[in-house]
């Protein structure tokens, strides 16, 4: 039931200030989601989203920084390993 | 898909597993909080790709199969009054209860309806006047918000029509049950991502420190499975007991600030039943007294008399990861997805179903 799916936003509607709603990509389907809790969202963002509530940004940053993260472990650990 | 395919990259997922196998000295026990992991774990065989020292344990992660037996007994109730609707998401439907659930309720003219999204338990209500709709509210703290986010809605759009039996429960309070029993055989802990999106892991430091255990936050595909695991083992075999966060592209510290602001709004903290586990102290949320007139357990007076468990059925130990539905002795006999005697059977996130999905 905690299932979330990234999809990417394709628009914005925000004509209702108590309920925020976007039109989000999930690999070509295409489905209104609340994005009522989500601050600064642009197009071509994407958006983590659980029972059509837009949960969080994903973000870019972080999603780079977790395979460095993980290419530093394993170098790290390989040498610590190896030798 | 951006954001998924990496994450189920075979040669990385290669390079992972080569690197917890070069680390690992000794035997470890890890828990996967969420049942949404379990799937992972079973469907891109996992285990399979781990040293023999890593036990994996299937954690309580699955909201559906510990809502407690009579509130869905009392959901059943409402369901076969004349004047209600009573809408869940499709995995509560086929959840025992004590004698049936409710989609044989619906068969005997109870009126039932499955819901995607919390907000069409409010386009129902507005397209019935007529009747009063239930929305059986369940879930953790990921769900929490967009439910919560329905008694907005309704008193916003003046519906006089639509209530909520909520059987919400939250995750740090049952961890902690876990890691305090003397049966705690738990050394490193994959905390559920998405309840962290929603709540952040602030709540999991002192748990951590307090019972020497470290926790990592962990998302949902092969790749993160794995790297939660590198990094438990690491603290693990360096003797270390932080929180540490995998998830990092949808997960802050704090969480998301605006989805707590409206769970602490239309909720408050009470001791809920977990099914197959017992009461466990502060570890629900209920409708505030301020919206009590929204709340389906107050409004409708419901007379549950006693209820009655399957005696063969062991959730409980499964939930607790004390065993593998393996050792059910109706697992794959009298107990299938199409007859199922206990819920984690029933959830998509339920240990069972994904056994019986992904193993022979
Ligand atoms: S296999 Fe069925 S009966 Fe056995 S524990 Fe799982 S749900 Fe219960």
């Amino acid at each position: 039931m905690c299932l979330a799916l990234p999809g990417k936003v394709i628009s914005i509607d925000e004509s209702n200030p108590n309920l925020k709603t976007a039109k989000v990509n999930f690999n070509g389907v295409v489905k209104d989601v609340t994005v009522q809790w989500i601050d600064d969202l642009k197009v071509g963002d994407y958006v983590i989203v659980h029972v059509g509530f837009a949960l969080n940004k994903i973000d870019e940053k972080e999603a780079i920084e977790t395979f460095r993260i993980i290419n530093e472990m394993v170098d790290l650990t390989k040498r610590e390993g190896g030798e | 898909m951006k954001y998924v395919d990496e994450y189920r990259d075979a040669e990385s997922v290669r390079l992972l597993s080569e690197k917890i196998n070069s680390i690992i000295t000794r035997n470890w026990n890890v828990m996967e909080i969420c049942g949404g992991q379990t799937h992972t774990i079973l469907k891109y065989r996992i285990e399979e790709l781990l040293p023999p020292q890593i036990t994996l344990i299937h954690g309580p992660g699955c909201p559906v199969c510990v809502t407690p037996i009579e509130m869905i007994d009392k959901a059943i109730l409402l369901a076969l009054r004349p004047d209600i609707i009573l809408v869940s998401y499709g995995d509560m439907l086929r959840v025992p209860g004590s004698n049936s659930d409710l989609l044989e309720a619906k068969s005997k003219g109870g009126n039932v309806k499955m819901i995607y999204s919390p907000l069409d338990a409010i386009k129902i209500a507005e397209q019935n006047p007529d009747k009063k709709i239930v929305f059986f509210a369940v879930g953790f703290e990921t769900t929490a918000p967009a439910n919560a986010f329905t008694i907005f809605e309704a008193e916003r759009r003046g519906l006089k029509n639509y209530f909520m039996l909520c059987s919400h429960v939250l995750v740090p309070p049952a961890i902690e049950i876990l890691l305090k029993s003397e049966k705690n055989s738990i050394n490193g802990i994959l905390t559920a991502g998405h309840v962290c999106t929603v709540m952040g892991y602030e709540e999991y430091i002192p748990l951590a420190e307090k019972y020497k255990t470290p926790m990592v936050v962990t998302g949902f595909e092969p790749v993160d499975i794995l790297s939660g695991l590198l990094m438990v083992i690491y603290q693990l075999e360096n003797g270390n007991c932080f929180v540490e966060n995998q998830y990092g592209r949808a997960v802050r510290k704090e969480g998301n600030i605006h989805s707590k602001k409206i769970i602490s709004d239309v909720f408050e903290i009470t001791d809920r039943k977990w099914r197959g586990i017992g009461l466990i102290p502060q570890s629900g949320l209920k409708i505030k007294s301020k919206y009590s007139h929204y709340d389906a357990e107050i409004v409708f007076n419901i007379d549950t008399t006693g209820f009655d468990e399957s005696d063969i059925c062991i959730a409980g130990e499964i939930l607790q990861g004390l065993k593998k539905p393996g050792d059910c002795p109706a697992f794959r006999k009298e107990c299938t997805p199409e007859i199922p005697l206990g819920a984690p059977m029933v959830s998509a996130e339920g240990a069972c179903s994904a056994y019986y999905r992904y193993t022979k």
